[in-house]
């Protein structure tokens, strides 16, 4: 029992939350809200430099995966920094190609996603994210029976967080893998979606908080910090609260990655980082309620991964199906 | 990073859980908050202690198995899911030994930690008085110098457990002329029964005497009853508190035991799709709650102190487990009025969970000023 991160995982945050830090990542979500990409290609590539993208591919494939645990612990800091772009989608994406019973899929395109070269999308529901840049575009098709590659789609459909750029999956393509083996893959992929998505979660409702504690210390009403106002204090309480007892359930997630512990940690994750969205709005007042000031980013992000990857209810309805558990 | 217990732990576990399938009582004890339910608790506190399960993570020499934090954790995990009865002894064992084992001597330990374990001398607490709740530094009951001792008077209240216990510790104000309010209070222990103590037991909300006014007039407590220096109680105190917020007052094998009862409860009434959320979320808090104390213990063990997060942890417990008992009672229907349902007992008692050891508005204070860094400020 050591329920801890080691030093090795402590410094591999350490790590990304410095390079993240200097990348100015506010900027690259702008431009890629834009429809640019150029900023995010290249922070992309650093990020699968650190190894982010190797740690959901397996050694076989080029990576150095599967590690849940290191995948949760980077996932915390892109979404610390807001980092944009198929994340969670091209780490689903590989453990739904690895997890197929036929290896060909996942020879020809697991040693690229590892290594950064390409970016994936996933379609399981009705969008595809930056299904315009990614370069592999998953889509399951015909029941869960069918792994297609899609043709490029459309024009994207406007986001409530506008760096999610959302696309209808293009029909057709080429079948990658078809039968019973694509669902269980698609479970696996899910599985793993949800983990880096509240991975994400947590990161962002830390910034969240972070950002919010600076703002209500050096903001003065009534000749005083509005920070020693115990109506300001007590949200931001309450949004600590909600947040440290978030980050032992993910990481008890990642350790155990079965569908209910990682269900338990995206419903708890999601509401915790959309109720700091909340208490982050009110606190900041009208400055926060602007497109221009940063913290919109994270705002509409906290938004709109509530709902990705299987929403609350869905999470909840997870958690109650799975059996008794004798501790 | 891990989860997994040894085989040590797991051979604990298997041979707690095999003594508490053979001992725990098939009926759930009387009340512990009445006279007959009080008696009947202490006597299973015997029988706990007699094969040393009653303070598991004590050294042996005061009756424990040395067991460390984890197989306490492991204990607590059994212990609750046997559906053992409620601990009266809780106050002293989870408040006045940890004090004992850090600020106490050695014959304190001695004298006082035996018949603690064993449920023979059940305390009480006597911090807050009429004038001195959240504000606690500002209590006036005395201690006053005299021969081999000091003379307590004043008038505590809320002291839980009082109306049936064997004794009491607190703080009184041995140096009235100290310069600041949380400076000059002494930590003491004192006999409920001893001359010049009057209990008035409180019915709580259920009417239940489950706590007491305690009016002290020149109650004499000999200088082996005081712990650390006289001038020191506050210091004492806090570590005290840091206990009683921190890992040892509720243990996370209480909450996954009401849950699964809870999980129980909703399938019997038909599992009603309006409950779903509420039922899960008590599966997933207790979850989260187990973690979050095995990453504090995991910390502890390598030499972390449980410092102010245990403010995080108090807030949680005590609104997750009203959050809880709502459920329970929202599921019995129009049975969920009945006083002596399985869930009504530990409803009211839920209450009072936000109230007690800090209110959960000192908490937040604690959290905010603590551990965000927000400025002090008027409350």
């Amino acid at each position: 029992m050591r329920f801890l991160l080691d030093a090795e995982q402590r410094a591999f945050a350490g790590s990304l939350d410095a390079m993240l830090t200097a990348a100015d990542t506010p900027s690259v979500v702008r431009d890629w809200s834009r429809g640019e990409h150029t900023s995010g290609r290249a922070l992309w590539s650093r990020l699968a430099e650190a190894g982010v993208f190797a740690l959901a591919v397996p050694e076989e494939y080029g990576g150095l995966g599967p590690r849940p645990v290191e995948l949760a612990v980077a996932f915390v800091e892109l979404g610390r920094h807001a980092v944009p772009g198929p994340l969670v989608e091209t780490v689903a994406a590989a453990a739904v190609l690895a997890a197929l019973n036929d290896t060909g899929p996942a020879e020809r395109l697991l040693p690229a996603l590892s290594s950064g070269e390409s970016a994936a999308t996933l379609a399981t529901g009705p969008y595809a994210l930056d299904a315009d840049m990614a370069d592999v575009r998953l889509t399951v098709a015909a029941r869960d029976t069918e792994l297609r590659l899609a043709p490029p789609p459309g024009r994207p459909h406007p986001s409530l967080d506008p760096a999610r750029r959302l696309f209808e999956p293009a029909p057709g393509g080429e079948l990658l893998a078809a039968g019973p083996q694509v669902a269980e893959a698609v479970a696996h992929g899910l599985t793993w979606a949800r983990l880096a998505t509240s991975a994400q979660c947590l990161g962002g409702g830390l910034a969240l908080l972070d950002r919010t504690v600076a703002y209500v210390r050096q903001r003065t009403q009534f000749g005083v910090p509005i920070g020693s106002f115990q109506a300001v204090k007590h949200q931001l309480a309450d949004a600590k609260t909600a947040l440290e007892f978030a980050r032992p359930l993910l990481f008890g997630a990642a350790l155990s990655m079965t569908p209910a512990d990682v269900a338990a940690a995206k419903v708890t994750a999601s509401e915790a980082a959309y109720a700091t969205a909340r208490t982050a709005l009110q606190l900041h007042g009208a400055i926060g309620y602007t497109a221009e000031y940063d913290l919109s980013l994270w705002l509409t992000r906290a938004r709109a991964l509530r709902t990705a990857w299987g929403g609350p209810e869905e999470c909840r309805a997870l958690v109650l199906s799975s059996g008794d558990r004798r501790w | 990073m891990d989860l997994a217990f040894t085989q040590e732990e797991d051979a604990f576990r298997a041979e707690a859980r095999a003594w508490l399938a053979d001992r725990v009582p098939r009926a759930p004890l009387p009340s512990l908050e009445t006279a007959e339910g009080f008696a009947a608790h202490r006597a299973w506190e015997a029988e706990l202690a007699a094969d040393r399960w009653s303070v598991v993570n004590w050294p042996t020499a005061y009756g424990g198995r040395d067991s460390g934090l984890i197989r306490w954790l492991v204990f607590e995990e059994e212990y609750w899911a046997a559906g053992a009865p409620g601990r009266v002894g809780q106050n002293g064992i989870s408040l006045l030994a940890p004090t004992l084992f850090d600020h106490g001597t050695e014959e304190q330990r001695a004298r006082v930690l035996p018949p603690m374990a064993t449920g023979e001398v059940v305390w009480a607490q006597a911090w807050s008085e009429p004038e001195a709740g959240s504000d606690l530094a500002s209590l006036r009951s005395r201690a006053v110098r005299t021969d081999g001792g000091w003379l307590l008077s004043g008038h505590k209240t809320w002291s839980s457990r009082a109306a049936f216990a064997d004794r009491a510790f607190g703080l009184f104000r041995s140096d009235p002329e100290a310069p600041k309010p949380h400076q000059g209070l002494t930590y003491l222990m004192f006999d409920l029964r001893a001359p010049g103590v009057t209990v008035r037991p409180i019915g709580r909300l259920d009417g239940k005497p489950a706590f007491a006014e305690l009016f002290l007039d020149e109650v004499f407590v000999p200088d082996e009853d005081v712990i650390g220096a006289p001038g020191e109680g506050w210091r004492i105190a806090m570590s005290t508190a840091g206990n009683e917020r921190g890992l040892m007052l509720r243990s996370p094998g209480r909450f996954l035991a009401a849950a699964e009862r809870l999980r129980r409860l909703w399938q019997r009434q038909g599992c009603p799709p309006s409950a779903e959320a509420q039922v899960a979320d008590a599966l997933i808090g207790a979850r989260a709650y187990r973690l979050f104390t095995f990453a504090a213990a995991s910390r502890f063990l390598e030499g972390g102190s449980i410092g102010p997060e245990s403010s995080l942890n108090k807030v949680f417990w005590s609104e997750y487990d009203i959050a809880l008992h709502e459920t329970a009672l929202d599921l019995l229907g129009e049975q969920g009025e009945a006083a002596d349902s399985e869930w009504a007992e530990g409803y009211v008692f839920s209450l009072a969970g936000p109230i007690y050891a800090g209110t959960n508005e000192i908490q937040r204070d604690i959290i905010a000023e603590r551990l965000l860094g927000l400025p002090k400020g008027r409350r």
